[in-house]
């Protein structure tokens, strides 16, 4: 099955953990993390790595342009 | 395939604009003006029109709209934008320039400046980010306020018999002959980014072109002034502000 396969990279000290990608994602790649960033916020993260299918809506929608999207054609 | 292996410069789709400063934003996590920045950000950035735009910043909470898009701004006193508009564009026509306005700028205290440079054809972009409150003074009823919304001055919800109803101010602009284009967007999911960014790229095409005045409005959630989590204010907008605001175009000449 050709399927796009993808990752994202979270600016984790611009993250404000709104959550926003969190819902956002089809794939429900992205969770928060326990950890805090340095203002205190739990910064999104890639929890289910595999699924990612690199169709950026997570970035999209992302407040604070904190996420970078990156595809491969998987064949 | 490994993470590492995905993660390549040549793989790379979508990230931060340059045009975007590092400067954190100081929006509410979640914040609706951010997405619009972003947007605004990157559509400048495509068409490369950096050096020739001007953007006029407004009061509200996008007051420091200027730190974080690195184009040439100005300051405009509450409401005050499109006449600060007006001169701009009309001292160097050549320039592409827009405004950014809250509802409270826009359709409270800057409704003649809204009208009239709406009226006068002026050759800028508005961009009104219509969340139905004060944001930045702590979440006051606006024009906008829908009907029965609870607001630090309506804390019972508007009542409509005292304080008249939620102005479709976008569709009053619309019918004015200096208008050549109105729409109303969202920017709360991924395909909603794609509209709202493909109308702010023909609002600063049109402001390019002189073809008068363009009016992007955003129907956004300020979720702290509504007191709900960004996705329940995203929820909500999608059930209570688009009926009162549907969304699409609203005048396209
Ligand atoms: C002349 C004047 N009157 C009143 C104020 C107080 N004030 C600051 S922002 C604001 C309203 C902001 O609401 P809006 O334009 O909707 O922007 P938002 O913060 O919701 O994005 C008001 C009334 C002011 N700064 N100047
Ligand atoms: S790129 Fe798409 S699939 Fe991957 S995390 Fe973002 S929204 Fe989810
Ligand atoms: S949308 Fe952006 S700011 Fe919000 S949690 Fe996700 S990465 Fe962080
Ligand atoms: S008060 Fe509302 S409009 Fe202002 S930054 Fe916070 S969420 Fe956004
Ligand atoms: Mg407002």
């Amino acid at each position: 099955m050709a399927k796009n396969r993808g990752a994202v990279v979270i600016d984790i000290e611009r993250c404000k953990g709104c959550q926003l990608c969190k819902e956002a994602c089809p794939s429900k790649v992205l969770s928060m993390n326990i950890e805090a960033n340095s203002k205190g916020y739990h910064y999104a993260y890639m929890e289910v790595t595999e699924a990612c299918t690199g169709c950026a809506s997570c970035a999209y929608v992302c407040p604070d342009a904190c996420i970078t999207v990156y595809r491969v054609k998987n064949d | 395939m490994t993470l590492e292996e995905i993660i390549k410069p040549e793989n790379r789709i979508y990230g931060k604009t340059p045009l975007l400063t590092e400067t954190p934003m100081h929006y509410c996590p979640g914040c609706s003006h951010g997405v619009v920045h972003k947007l605004i950000a990157e559509v400048i950035e495509e068409m490369n029109i950096a050096e020739k735009t001007v953007g006029i910043a407004p009061v509200g909470c996008a007051v420091f709209a200027y730190n974080y898009i690195d184009i040439d701004w100005q300051e405009a006193a509450h409401g005050r934008a499109p006449a600060l508009a007006t001169a701009v564009k009309r001292l160097n026509p050549d320039n592409c320039v827009f405004t950014y306005q809250g509802d409270g700028d826009l359709a409270a205290i800057g409704t003649a400046e809204t009208i009239h440079a709406c009226n006068r054809g002026e050759n800028i972009a508005i961009f009104f980010i219509n969340n139905g409150i004060y944001g930045m003074t702590g979440g006051q009823m606006a024009p906008t306020t829908l009907e029965g919304m609870k607001t630090a001055t309506c804390p019972n919800g508007r009542d409509v018999s005292m304080e008249g109803y939620p102005l479709k101010i976008s569709d009053m602009l619309a019918i004015l002959d200096g208008t050549c284009y109105v729409t109303r967007q969202a920017v709360h999911t991924a395909a909603a980014t794609a509209r709202t960014k493909k109308a702010i790229r023909k609002a600063l095409e049109n402001s390019m072109n002189s073809k008068g005045t363009s009016v992007v409005e955003i129907v956004s959630t300020c979720n702290s002034g509504w007191k709900m989590t960004p996705h329940q204010a995203n929820k909500w907008m999608v059930e209570n502000m688009f009926p009162a605001y549907p969304l699409g175009d609203l005048k396209d000449r």
